[in-house]
């Protein structure tokens, strides 16, 4: 018996909440990049934390579709949440970790209860907004977060009390890339979820949710308070790994970058954040050797390139060719 | 009770002229925005590239600096309007983000353009001879170039609205802008329009960058760091509007000044604050057409 189109297309839904075998590959990646480059594991630490940060973007740019100049801001909160009580004799990573994850979470909250009510190019600037005034609070108050001169004095313990933070960055390694697969098990759950879908809804539109009775305002200011949250824990990992935070965590310019890096993988695929964050950050160390003056050039190019050709980014050019080569195939 | 009025004044005086700086710089943004609905985060590039020629006309080509400023103007009008055909124009009705994205590219771009020809400190700019020193008014003495930076601002603003008023150009712009379609059902020409509508704005905000060097100076990252604050113009007076923008310069530029001379502590913190609660309050700006 031959099955019912139907079906197929039923099968087809079905199948796609399922774990695909390809997305074991980041995390294989990962464990084999423990082993083949002993001597960049530093790097590899805040590439694996920056991709948490991606993550939490993609959530709110990519399915919600909320363009935000400002997701920096709660990097930033996360990474002083951590960086202060690091100075101040409660250096236990876990505990800045969830400390951390708590504050940027309540500061994701309150403001997205007061911006998320605005539309288009108001969010836009209200997003800038909230950064450029969390910015030049920090810059203000010299005697909690040190100013301009960044926080001084954090003394980062061993990770529960047994992993002490070396040299060479493998605590550092293995210890984001344990935090990055708890919000990547949280970030998928949550995109497949009802609640995910409801999400892409509102995307695509707004005014059909409002009809069929979403409440669409509450489900914003859920994934917005959701990624401020982990935006917040990616603060908390970078803090604590490099045990330096300086004002740059929490500027527009940051947030414009990690947008920039989440377009380049390509952006509403969950992956996004694991493509474009490690080839940006791997790029910028090999170039901005050479000269950080034409790394920005190159980035800027890139960009508009990206934006008038290849929208899709990365995996978009991937899925192009991909679907080229099946329909070949077909024929 | 002399000093706080001779501060109130000294407050309004170098408010206004940061004011003129910061609304011909930002007038273009507000028509780019509300005319093509195009979110154009690379506006300061204009400014800056305005800037940039005027100082290496002035300092390294001899020229004086009453020709300087429109030559440089006009260079970065008519450098304006291919970047509008072939990179602007694609993006025209795409989402936000591309337009955001696109935009940010070319700041990204400019920063780096900027420091590779220019180096990465600030250009130096000394106001011409006629224009430097100060100006005496009455009991109360005046920086010159300042004055004149009030006065000349003054006068392309009054120019400005005139012209959209009583112009057949600035009649065809408010029609865009209220309906494209019927502007164009009518016979506007309205992709000539928004090529040259671009264009104009460009110029103001060259013109801006360059006679306002000495407030806010010609740096690599010019503009990255100030594209808070044209935003905020934008943003709070209204799109679309050009008597808009130009209330909200008045507002930030005199308040930021206040803040910064009596609240230094707080830098522009309250400035960001402010914003907020006027976008809140008016999600349009204060006079966008809701």
């Amino acid at each position: 018996m031959t099955t019912k189109p139907e079906n197929d297309v039923v099968a087809r839904f079905a199948r796609r909440h399922r774990l695909h075998a390809m997305e074991a590959l980041p995390w294989l990646l990962i464990v084999v990049g423990f082993f083949l480059f002993p001597d960049y594991l530093a790097l590899g630490a805040q590439i694996l934390a920056t991709t948490l940060f991606g993550l939490s973007v993609d959530l709110v740019l990519g399915y919600a579709g909320i363009v935000t100049l400002g997701h920096a801001a709660f990097f930033g909160v996360g990474a002083y949440t951590a960086g202060y009580l690091a100075a101040h004799g409660m250096g236990a990573p876990i505990i800045g970790l969830i400390a951390a994850t708590a504050m940027a979470g309540a500061v994701g909250l309150l403001s997205g209860l007061i911006i998320l009510r605005a539309q288009g190019l108001s969010i836009l600037m209200l997003t800038l907004v909230v950064c450029v005034m969390l910015q030049e609070a920090a810059n203000k108050a010299t005697s909690i977060t040190g100013g301009a001169d960044g926080l001084q004095g954090m003394q980062v313990s061993p990770v529960l009390g047994l992993f002490r933070f070396d040299l060479y960055g493998k605590t550092a390694y293995w210890y984001a890339a344990i935090v990055l697969f708890l919000g990547w098990v949280v970030a998928r759950t949550l995109v497949h979820s009802p609640f995910g879908r409801s999400l892409t809804g509102i995307r695509e539109n707004v005014a059909r949710m409002h009809a069929i009775g979403t409440p669409v305002f509450g489900r914003l200011l859920t994934i917005y308070t959701i990624s401020a949250a982990m935006a917040g824990a990616a603060g908390a990992l970078i803090a604590d790994t490099t045990g330096l935070v300086a004002l740059n965590a929490i500027s527009v310019d940051f947030s414009g970058l990690i947008l920039v890096m989440v377009i380049f993988g390509g952006v509403g695929r969950l992956y996004g954040a694991f493509v474009g964050v490690p080839l940006y950050m791997i790029a910028q160390d090999r170039f901005s050797q050479i000269d950080p003056t034409y790394w920005y050039f190159w980035i800027g190019l890139l960009l508009v390139v990206v934006v008038l050709f290849a929208r899709g980014g990365v995996l978009g050019l991937i899925d192009m060719v991909w679907q080229r080569v099946q329909r070949r195939r077909k024929r | 009770m002399d000093s706080a009025l001779s501060a109130a004044i000294s407050i309004a005086f170098h408010g206004t002229a940061f004011a003129m700086v910061l609304y011909l710089v930002s007038v273009g943004l507000s028509v780019t925005m509300g005319l093509m609905g195009f979110v154009n985060l690379a506006h300061g590039v204009f400014a800056v590239a305005g800037g940039y020629f005027m100082t290496t006309l002035i300092f390294r080509l001899g020229v004086p600096f009453y020709l300087a400023v429109p030559l440089a103007t006009l260079a970065v009008a008519l450098l304006s309007v291919p970047l509008e055909r072939f990179l602007y124009r694609p993006l025209y009705g795409a989402s936000d983000l591309d337009q955001v994205l696109m935009t940010m590219g070319l700041v990204f771009m400019s920063v780096a353009v900027g420091k590779y020809f220019w180096g990465p400190t600030a250009q130096p700019f000394y106001p011409p001879s006629a224009l430097s020193g100060q100006l005496q008014f009455g009991l109360r003495s005046f920086p010159a170039y300042r004055s004149f930076l009030i006065g000349s601002g003054a006068a392309l603003v009054t120019l400005l609205w005139l012209g959209l008023d009583r112009t057949r150009f600035g009649a065809q712009i408010r029609a865009a802008v209220d309906n494209r379609q019927m502007a164009q059902s009518v016979g506007i020409n309205t992709s000539r329009l928004f090529t040259l509508a671009f264009a104009l704005g460009s110029a103001l905000a060259a013109l801006g960058g360059s006679l306002g060097a000495e407030i806010m100076a010609i740096s690599p990252s010019y503009a990255l760091d100030h594209l808070v604050y044209f935003l905020i113009v934008v943003a709070v007076g209204g799109l679309g509007t050009i008597r808009g923008p130009f209330v909200a310069a008045m507002l930030l530029g005199i308040s930021d000044t206040a803040f910064k001379y009596l609240l230094p502590e707080f830098g522009a913190f309250f400035i960001y604050a402010l914003t907020m609660a006027v976008l809140l309050w008016k999600p349009r700006g204060l006079f966008g057409q809701a």
